[in-house]
């Protein structure tokens, strides 16, 4: 590609990705936080009505 | 009306949780696919403009972001009237997770837009009809976002938002027919037109696989943010309960201290 606007479009491209993988890896991490949160709840006893209901049947 | 039952079939947050995990790795590998034919597509099968040369190409991530900017937010603005009318129990968790996603597209469609604008106008920016009411766009989801984490209680949030957001849902139009209705320096609408699109199909197929392929990886996306908002409040209500719990076993002891 040899055009006087490549920095234009690689930088528009760059972000592009940088915005977009921004909101995938938050995302992926937002879930692994919340999904350890709540397994360290449980493992001190807290636990939902409903899977204390589904757990006693 | 088996559609409407299934709609609050899912209303069960647990039931949606196994949804969303089934859906999801497919959406993204399709959303994966999609994208890595859009830019096959963009960059080898695309001509340069006559024009514009090589910078057309900024197009083809400009558009389906600004596409983006303007379906999260009709969809946030759906989901403010089921939190209003209908009171479906995911309706403000859909609306919630959609704000930082379009958020994110207007935001890409406005800098890919000046990076566009420099060399193709020279200038980086103008005050027209078209890119202010974008701005104003990205700065609704702000603020919408901000209220969001104004108010503590979901549910009360929920309402302030809602109404927030269908104040805001006049805009959309505007910035749909900005480029109609006055002179702008933005070229006028040339994919959705009533006459057809007026794009070469050598640009216009890019582009349209593309816009799918923003729109899967965006649905994904929003998925992906349900599911954790759903997941937040449950750390938020276990918290609570644990809270209450630690209180109750303090109180006694309090008491015999007095």
């Amino acid at each position: 590609m040899n055009d006087p606007h490549t920095g234009f479009i690689v930088a528009s491209y760059a972000l592009t990705t940088l915005v977009v993988g921004g909101l995938v890896l938050r995302a992926v991490f937002d879930h692994r936080a919340l999904r350890r949160a709540i397994a360290q709840l449980e493992a001190r006893g807290v636990r939902r009505r409903s899977a204390r209901r589904e757990k006693a049947r | 009306m088996p559609r409407l039952t299934s709609l609050w079939n899912l209303a069960n947050p647990t039931r949606f949780l196994g949804l969303a995990d089934r859906l999801l790795p497919w959406l993204a590998a399709l959303a994966a696919v999609l994208l890595a034919v859009g830019l096959y597509l963009s960059f080898f099968v695309a001509p340069p403009d006559y024009q514009q040369g090589e910078t057309v190409r900024i197009m083809f991530v400009h558009v389906p972001a600004a596409w983006l900017g303007l379906f999260m937010y009709v969809m946030m603005s759906a989901s403010a009237l089921g939190t209003l009318v209908w009171r479906h129990p995911l309706a403000d968790v859909a609306q919630k997770a959609a704000a930082p996603i379009g958020a994110a597209f207007t935001f890409v469609c406005l800098v890919t837009g000046s990076l566009w604008g420099k060399p193709m106008w020279g200038t980086w920016w103008v005050w027209d009809a078209r890119l202010t009411s974008v701005l104003v766009l990205f700065l609704m989801y702000l603020g919408i976002i901000a209220l969001w984490r104004a108010v503590d209680d979901p549910a009360r949030a929920a309402r302030a938002v809602a109404v927030l957001t269908l104040v805001g849902v006049v805009n959309i139009p505007i910035i749909k027919f900005s480029v109609d209705w006055w002179s702008t320096l933005h070229q006028p609408a040339a994919v959705f037109r009533i006459d057809g699109p007026t794009i070469h199909p050598s640009m216009l197929w890019p582009l349209l696989v593309m816009a799918v392929a923003f729109t899967v990886l965006a649905i994904a996306l929003h998925l992906a943010g349900m599911r954790n908002e759903i997941l937040r409040r449950r750390v938020r209500s276990l918290r609570l309960m644990e809270a209450e719990q630690l209180d109750a076993g303090v109180e006694p002891a309090a008491g015999a201290a007095r």
